[in-house]
């Protein structure tokens, strides 16, 4: 299994935000997407979960281009954005089943993905009363019940303390354990064996000066 | 299969629990039948005259009203991303938040609709075909609604936009029911107009999602 992207640039707004931009990933690996606020690291997950086409360049999985084959490539994907995805009149477990069947997940796994959030006591509360951090834990919850190979995570930290980031990472380190792979984009450096670190600020384009 | 259902089952309990839906279309159709006669006075042949028009132009005012969250409310919490990242292609997914809509909105005007119908002193064979003429008309309303809304998805104040793109399609609709009440309510039949109000929703049913999703995506670039 490898995920990867060759020479991507991406045009937000008629200003390239990356471009010559080249990834690779294993079965087992994770890639840190780190640079400087606008470098594109939310950008380039939304280019890999397919929201976005790129303007130049390709995407590969298994070394076979996704383009044409979006219906396949969004069964791989499991997609934690900046909102939370949260339906406020629902309860935490209604919220997270809800995503589980629509994305294929594993609804028996709630209770287990509910307990490593430490969400337990939550589960019967209206999402609307949670907090922050409850919010982003809840919503970090559906990977725990995912069963697609590609997590892609859009700084999974922000919000969280200090235990429920060590949870989050050992819930990482058993997916990558498992054969899965993670793109996350992040500004507080994850210490994981074997990953790998993109920066963004490599790619930005070249300021032409007139 | 499932992903549709869940997604049917997901907005209607949405609806139902935010309460911003049925109720509110009802009431709002209610209320506004309601100001004609006193409007245009309680003269009994005016209102049996107008009301099949009245009905009907209320009931288009009615479905529009929930239609511009009908796509903003899941982008506004990120769940739009989600439901498009779904294995089961986004046509589906549209398909069955129309069905949500047309079973918490159409279907209480279809409801209360013979109601208002005696309201505006119309023939019982009169409502009779109002509410066939409803209950094969409003599909297409829904369907319909949801291109526009997710065409206006993202956009500020999005919900006048939304009228000004949708009520001029419901025109085709709004002809047809009127002159299936009319036929019914003169005795005549009203199968013509009635079939052509079925073929509009079936059409529909097969050419909106296409549109919506693909206007949903476009709003997600």
């Amino acid at each position: 299994m490898t995920f990867s992207g060759e020479n991507l640039a991406c045009l937000r707004g008629e200003r390239i935000v990356f471009q010559n931009l080249g990834f690779e990933l294993d079965s087992g690996g994770m890639l840190l997407l780190l640079g400087a606020n606008g470098s594109g690291k939310s950008t380039l997950l939304r280019l890999c979960a397919g929201f976005l086409r790129p303007f130049a360049g390709r995407l590969l999985y298994d070394g076979v281009g996704i383009t044409g084959r979006m219906a396949e490539h969004r069964g791989r994907i499991c997609y934690a954005g900046h909102l939370d995805a949260l339906k406020a009149v629902f309860t935490v477990s209604e919220n997270l089943l809800f995503w589980a069947r629509l994305s294929g997940g594993d609804e028996n796994r709630l209770e287990e993905a509910l307990d490593l959030f430490g969400l337990g006591p939550l589960a019967d509360m209206p999402a609307r009363f949670l907090s922050a951090g409850q919010r982003r834990r809840a919503n970090l919850a559906r990977l725990a019940m995912s069963r697609a190979p590609l997590w892609l995570l859009d700084e999974p930290t922000t919000a969280l303390d200090q235990a429920s980031c060590t949870r989050l990472f050992d819930l990482m380190e058993r997916h990558r354990h498992a054969g899965g792979m993670i793109m996350a984009a992040t500004h507080q450096k994850i210490e994981s064996a074997g990953s790998t670190v993109l920066s963004l600020d490599d790619f930005a384009p070249v300021e032409e000066v007139f | 299969m499932t992903v549709f259902w869940a997604v049917v089952r997901r907005d209607l309990l949405l609806a139902f629990r935010q309460g911003g839906g049925a109720g509110m279309a009802v009431a709002f159709f209610v209320v506004t039948v309601t100001l004609f006669p006193l409007g245009v006075g309680p003269e009994p042949n005016v209102l049996a005259r107008i009301g099949s028009g009245v009905v009907w132009v209320s009931a288009l005012l009615a479905a529009l009203l929930s239609l511009d969250r009908l796509f903003q409310a899941d982008l506004e919490d990120g769940g739009l991303d989600l439901l498009a990242l779904s294995p089961e292609p986004l046509e589906i997914i549209v398909l069955a938040k129309c069905l949500a809509h047309w079973l918490s909105t159409g279907l209480p005007l279809i409801l209360v609709a013979p109601l208002l119908g005696l309201l505006m002193g119309m023939s019982s064979a009169g409502i009779g075909g109002l509410v066939l003429a409803m209950l094969l008309g409003t599909p297409a309303l829904s369907l319909i609604g949801a291109v526009g809304a997710a065409l206006t998805t993202g956009v500020r104040r999005g919900g006048v936009l939304l009228s000004l793109l949708v009520l001029p399609l419901y025109i085709p609709v709004l002809i047809f029911g009127v002159s299936a009440v009319e036929a019914a309510a003169t005795g005549l039949t009203a199968r013509p107009h009635l079939l052509i109000l079925a073929a509009m929703s079936l059409f529909t049913t097969v050419l909106a999602p296409l549109a919506a999703a693909a206007a949903v995506r476009l709003s997600m670039e």
